[in-house]
């Protein structure tokens, strides 16, 4: 009896001292967070390396993108320490910066020798700076994405269909330069019989929830003309917002919707319109370029049957699409931020880089999208960098969420819900708008 | 027996607590066993809602802890009653609440009524009849989002069968008009049942007696069903709808799941409402003060409702 008591209470003591010895071990674990997705997943690959180099553990919060924002803007409204490094969305470093929810960067970049220069010059711009285009870093682009096309290449290459197109269009079918074009593509395919199956024009962003349907719809607008202010006036709206070109951009995106997409697609975003693409209901998918390397892989729509193309022009020959992707900080409520910077530190080497990219993640450093091995790296490398070129993004504003929600109400209640006029929408959006920056002093 | 465990327990008291407790009124004894309790309902119930009463006067935004926060008296409660869509989200929740309660009602009152003729078999419907009720909302609203697809949904082909209409055209999620009746099919189908147990409940509660009177009195199945089961059941009928009315009132999980308000704000209830406010736009002052006037419309409403159903009951 009392040499198992002996037993017993050795084996407790063993167990709470082991426990003890790995806390120990971990405790300088880092604990990354952002958005489950196909890149999440290539940066634990990623990552494995720097554990290797450092000794530091890395543990991953990865959120299925519907609750991104909800989730993490939770955590970091409430201080919590959960996140050391986080990866957020690029409308958020405005209110991140401003809140204190992110570490300045700049001391650290002047230290380790890190400059911006040496990156992408709009992923600087969108994903790092607040105030925007000033010197002042709070992230380090880290995931380049940007809104872009992919399109059923077997099918567009079939003899008949190229034959009948012709006939009825007078041009080549072939990936779209004007928007124009790209509804012709997708009336074309509209309900039309292909290998047995029915199959439709294009996916395109409706979804209501969080951020689908302005993300779509303004990658549509910004070639029409549509400007979020007066460039010589900040917060100036009216007659930019709902100019006549952003009426006729709007319209536009509703024709889209109501002629070319598969039924019942009221409510697609990034996941559904994988989900078509993937299916082979559509000839065209708008989507991130993140969304391409898993496509591409894809057996059934992937390889040869597949090709990408940047956001066609507008009316008037503008051609823009809206930034994606997001960049790295440090979260300033972290206990652990020396090592959090020290990630930082490695992320943005070259080497590191170059494997990212490798791996399915999107670098913004230019010596990786600027070789010249880069384009032909990938089949959608040279479609991504002439994207990127292009990029224009949403408010960044501290105020950024309800400026969003107010924008995916008035572009869903037009375009889904079919209620009012397009310029009704943008006349409302002014208003939104106007009662948002009202409510924060800035005008 | 009892007062020697009563002394053993007073004898194995320590010293320092027994000094401490005697003298102690049962009444004081009361309050020290509750007590735990009220701090913490007080705590996670009655704290938030003053809480929330105060940030309703207030300019306070959550996602702004550095901000000062200003006091704007009344102006987040003018400025709600005077929003334009704040009402026509609440014109939708009392169309959704109005029809989920009708059908519910009646659906749950007939099939109680039929179970309640106690069949062969009724034990195995109504255990059947009881599923729906059994799972999680979630997973309904998940399930039900399948169903209702146009292109591969069960729904679109079953109605494309009876119909002759393309099952690719029926799109419920989609369309402005059918969007609203997708959910409150779904909240029928789920909620019926429960319905239908509340008012199990009230029939069986009718003695036998009074059956046999009218039997006696030959009155006729009809006059039977008018002058005795409902009215004997109405307490019953009245308090499934008190429930499911207070329940579809902050409807949110089946909506957000279906159509997450959409087509447009189609669907958009006054809870999708405050949740985007609170929660997305992080307007905490103001919807504060939306989600205090929703709680008085609730509390109101309920509190005439539930003096009618006590003269009901009074009868």
């Amino acid at each position: 009896m009392k040499s198992s008591l002996k037993m017993a209470l050795g084996l407790a003591s063993a167990m709470v001292a082991s426990t003890a010895v790995s806390n120990v071990a971990h405790a300088e674990d880092l604990t990354l967070c952002w958005a489950a997705w196909d890149p999440a997943n290539a940066l634990v690959e990623l990552s494995k390396d720097f554990t290797k180099e450092t000794g530091i553990g890395m543990k991953f919060e990865f959120v299925p993108w519907t609750n991104y924002a909800d989730r993490f803007l939770n955590e970091l409204n409430s201080h919590g320490k959960l996140c050391d490094l986080i990866i957020g969305d690029s409308q958020w470093i405005g209110g991140a910066a401003e809140n204190g929810h992110y570490v300045k960067l700049n001391d650290f970049f002047d230290k380790e020798k890190i400059s911006m220069d040496d990156f992408v010059p709009a992923t600087v711009v969108g994903y790092s700076e607040w105030p925007k285009n000033t010197p002042n870093y709070w992230a380090l682009p880290a995931m380049g994405d940007v809104v872009g096309w992919t399109y059923r290449k077997d099918w567009f290459s079939k003899p008949e269909l190229q034959k009948e197109f012709k006939e009825k269009y007078g041009w080549d079918l072939g990936p779209p330069a004007t928007f124009d074009q790209l509804k012709q593509i997708a009336e074309f395919f509209q309900k039309r019989q292909i290998d047995g199956k029915t199959v439709y024009g294009a996916s395109i962003y409706t979804e209501r929830g969080s951020e689908g349907i302005t993300m779509g719809a303004m990658d549509v607008l910004y070639s029409y003309g549509f400007q979020y202010e007066n460039p010589k006036k900040p917060y100036e709206m009216e007659g930019y917002v709902n100019s006549d070109k952003s009426v006729k951009g709007l319209e536009f995106y509703k024709a889209l919707y109501d002629c070319c997409t598969p039924p019942g697609a009221s409510n697609s975003y990034m996941g559904e319109g994988v989900d078509a693409f993937k299916s082979g209901q559509v000839a065209m998918h708008m989507n991130f370029a993140f969304t391409w390397p898993g496509l591409q892989k894809d057996e059934n729509v992937g390889g040869d049957k597949i090709g990408y193309f940047v956001n066609p022009k507008g009316p008037d020959g503008d051609q823009f699409a809206q930034l994606g992707g997001q960049g790295i900080s440090v979260v300033s409520y972290s206990d652990k931020q020396e090592s959090a910077l020290k990630y930082i530190k490695w992320f943005a080497n070259k080497d590191v880089q170059a494997k990212w990219w490798s791996l399915g993640g999107y670098s913004c450093l230019n010596a990786v999208v600027k070789d010249p091995k880069f384009p032909a790296s990938q089949p959608y490398a040279q479609t991504f960098l002439d994207s990127m070129a292009i990029v224009k993004d949403f408010w960044a504003e501290p105020s950024y969420a309800p400026l969003l929600q107010a924008s995916q109400k008035r572009f869903h209640d037009y375009v889904v819900a079919g209620q009012g006029s397009a310029k009704d929408a943008l006349d409302g959006l002014v208003k939104d708008w106007t009662q948002v920056f009202q409510d924060d002093g800035k005008m | 027996m009892l007062n020697r465990t009563a002394e053993n327990v007073a004898r194995a008291t320590p010293e320092p607590l027994a000094r401490k407790v005697r003298g102690i009124s049962d009444k004081g004894l009361a309050w020290l066993f509750i007590s735990p309790t009220i701090l913490l309902l007080l705590a996670i119930n009655i704290f938030p809602l003053f809480w929330a009463i105060y940030l309703s006067f207030t300019n306070y935004r959550a996602n702004r802890p550095n901000e000062v926060v200003k006091n704007l008296g009344f102006a987040n409660y003018q400025r709600i009653l005077g929003d334009q869509d704040i009402w026509i989200a609440m014109q939708t929740t009392a169309h959704f609440v109005f029809w989920t309660i009708l059908l519910q009602t009646l659906i749950g009152f007939t099939l109680a009524w039929l179970i309640d003729r106690k069949f062969r078999g009724h034990a195995f419907w109504t255990t059947l009849i009881l599923v729906p009720m059994m799972l999680s909302p979630a997973v309904v609203g998940n399930f039900w989002r399948f169903l209702y697809e146009p292109q591969i949904g069960l729904f679109a082909y079953a109605i494309s069968f009876v119909s002759g209409i393309p099952p690719t055209n029926i799109q419920m999620l989609s369309n402005v008009s059918l969007a609203p009746w997708s959910i409150i099919i779904v909240d029928t189908w789920m909620w019926t049942p429960y319905v239908m147990l509340i008012c199990l409940a009230g029939l069986r509660s009718i003695p036998e007696y009074i059956y046999e009177a009218a039997e006696v009195d030959r009155a006729s199945n009809w006059r039977q069903f008018w002058s005795i089961t409902l009215p004997m059941a109405l307490p019953f009928i009245m308090l499934a709808v008190l429930f499911r009315g207070i329940e579809n009132f902050k409807m949110f999980d089946m909506v957000n799941l279906l159509t997450g308000g959409g087509p447009g704000s189609t669907t958009e209830v006054a809870s999708i409402t405050l949740k985007r406010q609170a929660f997305e736009s992080w307007r905490t002052g103001y919807s504060s003060a939306f989600a205090i006037i929703l709680f008085v419309a609730v509390f109101g409403l309920a509190n005439i409702y539930v003096k009618a159903l006590n003269k009901v009951k009074q009868r």
